[in-house]
């Protein structure tokens, strides 16, 4: 009986903290639909001129655009550093190795504060504020754990017999990279650098530190949105960032799906022709 | 001959310490030199920004203790620092009470509620923070939903302030910290054997006593982790303190970014980004004996 009411309680709590949770969705979505340029509770009338907004002021998708390099060239320099690093985690002899490790992980555990202020000291005397390049430094920096954890574990299941197989075939450790280890371990390394993008693209802390007239990019752009006045723009925003990011969460679902699927087509007439 | 040389040589060697060779420490093989490129780059972008930020704090504008002196000579600024504290110790309790029975709910459900839970979980783990921060303000402020809801049901009459106090900051760092306090907790948890439950059971304990005997004991792994990683996080917390939190309520963030760019005390400001960072590296090197937090990062995703 106890246990009964102890598990219902338990079931209200969860119920109470998933709403909790996903609350601000809940709340940004509906608002930016609302006519109200205040954006007053209940929302009222429907409307999109808040989205409207967003594609007259040149402010928004300039902003946007440079989020959109910085955060495709930052996670293309994380996967290349981090796909390599992984490599040496798992299967290299790396002396130090946990002090190496703890340097790789680093960028998560440091206040963003603290990596955005020292960048910004070092890139002003070096003329690196404000441009593309010191963004995607920066950026690659605070991604980069997560291609290395992402690939680490993609890296740890993939059978080692299949490579050692493509090598005595004559395949070259590089060709056998491309060829068979790759292949095994892509799902995680898109994940990595799915992870990465949106890192960078929505990270607005050492953002705010590397920003001026030159450039800026969305998140900074937002919050300077928030800070002056509430503007019910920036709900817009918000709802269209959070359509990307789970948008390209369902197409990586999809991705792995297929994959699996077709997978389970390789697998199934190999096993036959050995029978 | 040869054999006699070698046999002279190894004697050689025997009779005398081993000559400590540098190179033979330091040899990746080719895997392992793998790791360079990226080791490089985080030094020179990660690790040497931090080196000129720490010399700034020691000779900007002259050459000596000075900033972090002024850190104590005002009363503001350790005030700042308590709070700073003190939040962080709010965030983490309430993290922690509401992770634990969440996590704990996880592993007791069927594949498809946890599935759904974790989902749940992961949402704002991939919202951003900005997003999430604003749209707390929206809910919280005295025109928000919250206060109009209650006004409308005539359950107060005046909007209860939210926003710009300590219990609107700790609402919204609350909903930052969750899910990484809930991972640690609930790979864990999963990783505890049931079976040690039913055997308490079995030899007479109530089931609360094996909960609080066995499970909680054999949980606290996690839990330290997921405290360790709360704590440590919201100390740097920035833009929700920012946006949720009023002047009395001010982290040591906000302080950092606010000397930068409103009065342009790059030293004063590299000394306070100093003190958190030595703070966050010292609080990890102590718990660091106790906690695994690599192991758990490393399973974070």
């Amino acid at each position: 009986m106890t246990k009964i009411l102890t598990r219902a309680g338990l079931a209200i709590l969860a119920a109470l903290i998933g709403v909790y949770l996903i609350l601000p969705v809940l709340i940004v979505v509906p608002m930016s639909f609302s006519d109200s340029s205040f954006l007053s509770f209940p929302p009222g009338q429907m409307s999109l001129r808040w989205f409207h907004n967003i594609l007259d002021d040149p402010i928004w998708i300039d902003s946007a655009l440079a989020s959109l390099k910085v955060a495709l060239a930052s996670s293309i320099c994380a996967v290349v550093l981090g796909v390599l690093a992984a490599l040496a985690l798992v299967r290299g002899h790396i002396p130090f190795r946990n002090t190496i490790t703890a340097i790789l992980l680093a960028p998560l555990i440091v206040p963003y504060v603290i990596i955005g202020l020292a960048a910004y000291i070092a890139f002003l005397q070096l003329g690196l504020t404000q441009t593309t390049l010191g963004f995607v430094l920066v950026h690659t920096c605070l991604a980069v754990p997560y291609v290395v954890i992402n690939v680490v574990a993609g890296l740890v299941s993939v059978d080692r017999r299949l490579e050692m197989a493509a090598m005595s075939l004559g395949a070259g450790p590089v060709t056998t990279f491309f060829k068979v280890t790759l292949p095994l371990i892509l799902p995680s390394v898109l994940a990595g650098g799915l992870f990465a993008f949106f890192i960078s693209w929505d990270e607005v802390v050492t953002a705010i530190f590397l920003s001026g007239p030159d450039l800026t990019t969305l998140p900074v752009q937002m919050w300077s949105g928030i800070r002056v006045q509430i503007d019910p723009t920036v709900a817009a925003l918000s709802t269209l960032v959070l359509l990307v990011i789970f948008g390209s969460f369902i197409v990586l679902g999809l991705t792995r799906l297929i994959r699996q699927l077709a997978r389970r087509r390789v697998t199934g007439p190999a096993t036959n022709t050995g029978a | 001959m040869t054999s006699a040389a070698t046999d002279s040589s190894t004697g050689r060697l025997r009779g005398r310490p081993r000559p400590l060779r540098l190179s033979r420490w330091l040899r990746f093989d080719g895997w392992g030199a793998l790791v360079l490129p990226l080791l490089v780059f985080l030094v020179l972008v990660f690790g040497l920004p931090l080196v000129v930020m720490l010399s700034r704090s020691l000779t900007d504008p002259s050459f000596g203790l000075q900033n972090y002196r002024d850190i104590f000579a005002n009363a503001v600024y350790p005030r700042v620092l308590g709070n700073t504290f003190l939040i962080a110790a709010i965030v983490t309790v309430v993290t922690l009470a509401l992770a634990y029975p969440y996590a704990y709910l996880m592993t007791l459900v069927g594949p498809v509620w946890r599935m759904i839970m974790l989902g749940l979980v992961l949402v704002p783990f991939w919202t951003s923070i900005l997003v999430r921060s604003f749209a707390l303000v929206l809910f919280l402020r005295d025109t928000g939903a919250f206060n109009s809801t209650l006004q409308t049901l005539d359950v107060i009459d005046q909007p209860i302030p939210l926003i710009r106090t300590l219990t609107g900051v700790v609402f919204g760092m609350v909903q930052v910290a969750l899910p990484f306090a809930v991972l640690p907790i609930f790979a864990t948890m999963q990783g505890i054997d049931r079976r040690l439950l039913q055997a308490a059971e079995s030899l007479g304990a109530r089931p609360a006593g094996a909960f609080w005997r066995i499970f909680v004991p054999l949980s606290a792994p996690g839990v330290a982790a997921a405290v360790l990683l709360t704590f440590v996080q919201a100390l740097g917390y920035y833009i929700t303190p920012a946006l949720l939190g009023g002047p009395k309520n001010t982290m040591i963030g906000e302080l950092i970014v606010q000397q930068v760019s409103t009065v342009l005390r790059f030293g004063f400001a590299a000394a306070l980004a100093t003190l958190l960072l030595l703070t966050t590296f010292l609080l990890l090197v102590v718990a660091g004996r106790f906690v695994d937090l690599q192991k758990h990062l490393m399973r974070q995703t």
